[in-house]
């Protein structure tokens, strides 16, 4: 049974589950509109997003997002770290696009050292690797979180089924299934395990088929089209306006991703198709999401072609992390022939070793911002250093936290029922949009 | 061909900070003299012409316009690591920010973000204020960079021009106590509405606790031997 309060504003109704007969009966004879706060615990709000809507009837007459609940201070918590030890703490702002998070600013720190150039041939390979099925990853729990929000069970059992099959490649390459901490300054912390090129290729084997089966379920799923086409309206003018990038913007039909028109990591010698549609729309950005992954996996393809031995850490051994990763007795640490130099032969080695690891490298002064191409749009990390050994600044333009100021626009006007596949669309993490 | 003994471009350094000492520990009774280190923090400051690529059209043009309308409203411009940052006088970064949104050959259509960084040594020009802009009709990029001293912490808001700075200025606004002057509604963003104190500010301690374990403790990160 509702609850209810007077306040200066009118009376306010605590509901739960099945109360809105006794609220409307209530607010019958009073203001027409009704407030509805929805969130920030609510399942169909992607975790800790607030909602305020201002509902007539069923329509949706005024939206309002409100977040920071979620919020952790990482970039604050940045200036007080090493450089290197910065990526641990990227890598969980927006966990489903963690090596976005990580490239975007071990790139920037690279280009203030200078040695952009410098990183090996192999660790780029590697890098574009792991972005690409990240990217599909991040699309997976996309649709599958938002086929949950708007009934389509199987869409998610479906979507975290598929999405094992890459965080069963970040857990052999990396050690773990998200916040991985993988790319550093200079490369990445540690090679692929040897042979494991099968595996990949083996789940991408896989992997291919069940997206299309997940695509030929939905495509034409009169109940997932009737909830997605004509919803969440948003033209190219309203996207620039509003800084929204990603596959908001390229359901406008312009195809802007910086993969093609500001190429970083060698992306102008790949391969694939910048995914666009005309529709504006929430089934628009989902047949994106769609393609786009298998555009991704045509660029792993690509990657595992190109994999040639090398080393995959800068050779400046002033920057780079002094041991390989390697899993050992105890699961993982770092290489047992590494510990035996720095323990038993070489003094200079482990003043060396516990110099970079304690201290860490300095930086020269001045600032970057490099911009990538994440599942959501652009992600910038724009880095500020004052010669030290940490971060002076560190400020994430985060696609999630811009794209969600485009919830009045999306939501304005329609139905209740279209905010939960209009967020769904915009596909925020709260991870991210807070930091 | 010789190569040109002098460098064609200058690049002057902006003194932000000098630091004494070293590892910020102090009164230690230390005797090895470098507590008698001194370090000047200098970032990289205006840069002389010419600035290589587009970035030479790019000035042309809007120096251009701001002459033609008596508005003396670029401090200087930085290149620094192929990338442009025009530092704006604040009176004037409307009309700045105006010309390169609207201006053919500019056509800055998009502010990505506003954020801010404190440098509490630069004095008088204690807080910076940072756009990043994009033109996606000619594909450049540009960051606007404002500065306004601690004591006077008001900037006008770009919201008018790009809406997308909405919630960037709020944020930064919330973190930095930097005022953005016309934006509609001003208020934190992260902090809880009742929050004291702004937390990105250098002056803002980190607040970290120690941790204890079985016979050590941790020291919090803030209370560590710093090497910046």
């Amino acid at each position: 049974m509702s609850t209810g309060y007077e306040t200066t504003e009118g009376r306010v109704h605590t509901v739960t589950g099945g109360d809105w007969d006794s609220v409307r009966g209530a607010a019958e004879g009073a203001k027409e509109r009704v407030v509805v706060n929805m969130g920030p615990q609510h399942p169909s709000t992607h975790g800790v997003l607030r909602m305020i809507l201002e509902l007539e009837g069923e329509t949706v007459m005024e939206a309002r997002g409100a977040i920071g609940y979620l919020h952790t201070g990482i970039e604050k918590t940045m200036e007080y770290r090493s450089w290197t030890q910065g990526v641990t703490l990227v890598t969980r702002m927006d966990y489903l696009t963690q090596f976005f998070n990580e490239t975007a600013y071990c790139m920037s720190v690279e280009k203030l050292l200078g040695i952009s150039d410098d990183v090996p041939e192999r660790a780029k390979v590697i890098r574009v690797m792991m972005m690409e099925l990240c990217r599909i990853q991040s699309h997976l729990v996309a649709l599958g979180t938002g086929g949950m929000e708007l009934g389509a069970l199987t869409a998610m059992t479906n979507g975290f089924r598929d999405r094992e099959l890459i965080l069963d490649i970040f857990e052999g390459i990396t050690g773990l299934r998200m916040n991985n901490a993988y790319i550093r300054p200079g490369g990445v912390a540690n090679d692929i395990p040897e042979g494991f090129e099968k595996t990949i290729a083996d789940n991408l084997t896989q992997l291919k088929k069940n997206l299309h089966d997940n695509a030929n379920m939905l495509i034409d799923n009169p109940i997932w089209t009737a909830r997605n086409v004509g919803t969440g309206y948003l033209d190219l003018t309203a996207c620039v306006a509003l800084g929204v990038t990603g596959p908001l913007l390229r359901a406008t039909g312009l195809p802007w991703d910086l993969r093609r028109m500001q190429p970083y990591l060698d992306y102008e010698t790949y391969e694939f198709d910048v995914i666009t549609e005309n529709t504006c729309d929430n089934y628009g950005r989902f047949l994106i999401r769609i393609r786009e992954m298998d555009e991704s996996v045509k660029i792993v393809e690509q990657c595992l072609d190109r994999l040639r031995p090398g080393a995959v850490m800068v050779a400046d051994k002033r920057i780079a992390w002094p041991a390989q990763l390697q899993v050992g007795a105890d699961g993982q640490g770092n290489s047992f022939e590494h510990i035996r130099k720095i323990m038993g032969t070489s003094m200079e080695s482990l003043i060396h070793h516990f110099k970079l690891v304690t201290e860490g490298f300095t930086v020269p002064t001045g600032q970057a911002y490099v911009p990538l191409e994440s599942p959501k749009g652009e992600i910038g990390a724009h880095v500020v250093s004052d010669g030290g050994t940490r971060p002076y600044r560190v400020h994430f333009r985060e696609p999630s936290f811009n794209n969600l100021q485009a919830i009045p626009a999306l939501c304005e006007g329609g139905m209740v029922a279209d905010v939960i596949a209009s967020v769904a669309s915009i596909d925020p993490v709260m991870g991210g949009v807070d930091r | 061909m010789t190569e040109p003994v002098v460098p064609e471009q200058r690049q002057e350094l902006h003194v932000i900070d000098v630091r004494t000492g070293s590892f910020h520990v102090q009164g230690s009774g230390d005797t090895s003299g470098f507590a008698g280190l001194t370090r000047q923090v200098a970032m990289p400051g205006a840069t002389s012409r010419p600035f290589g690529g587009w970035f030479d059209q790019a000035a042309d043009v809007l120096f251009e316009r701001l002459q033609t309308a008596g508005i003396d409203g670029v401090e200087h411009v930085v290149i620094d690591r192929e990338e442009m940052t025009l530092f704006v006088r604040r009176e004037h970064l409307l009309e700045v920010a105006r010309i390169l949104r609207d201006d053919e050959y500019l056509r800055f259509e998009m502010c990505l973000g506003v954020s801010g960084v404190h440098y509490p040594g630069d004095t008088d020009r204690e807080l910076h204020v940072i756009a990043n802009l994009l033109s996606l009709t000619h594909n450049r990029r540009v960051r606007l960079e404002v500065t306004c001293p601690d004591s006077d912490r008001h900037v006008p808001s770009l919201v008018s021009l790009w809406p997308s700075a909405d919630w960037h200025e709020r944020e930064t606004w919330d973190f930095f106590g930097i005022i953005f002057d016309g934006h509609p509604a001003l208020t934190r963003i992260m902090m809880p509405d009742d929050w004291a104190g702004h937390p990105q500010r250098k002056d803002y301690p980190l607040n970290g606790i120690d941790v204890e374990f079985k016979g050590a403790t941790n020291a919090a990160p803030h209370t560590r031997r710093s090497y910046s």
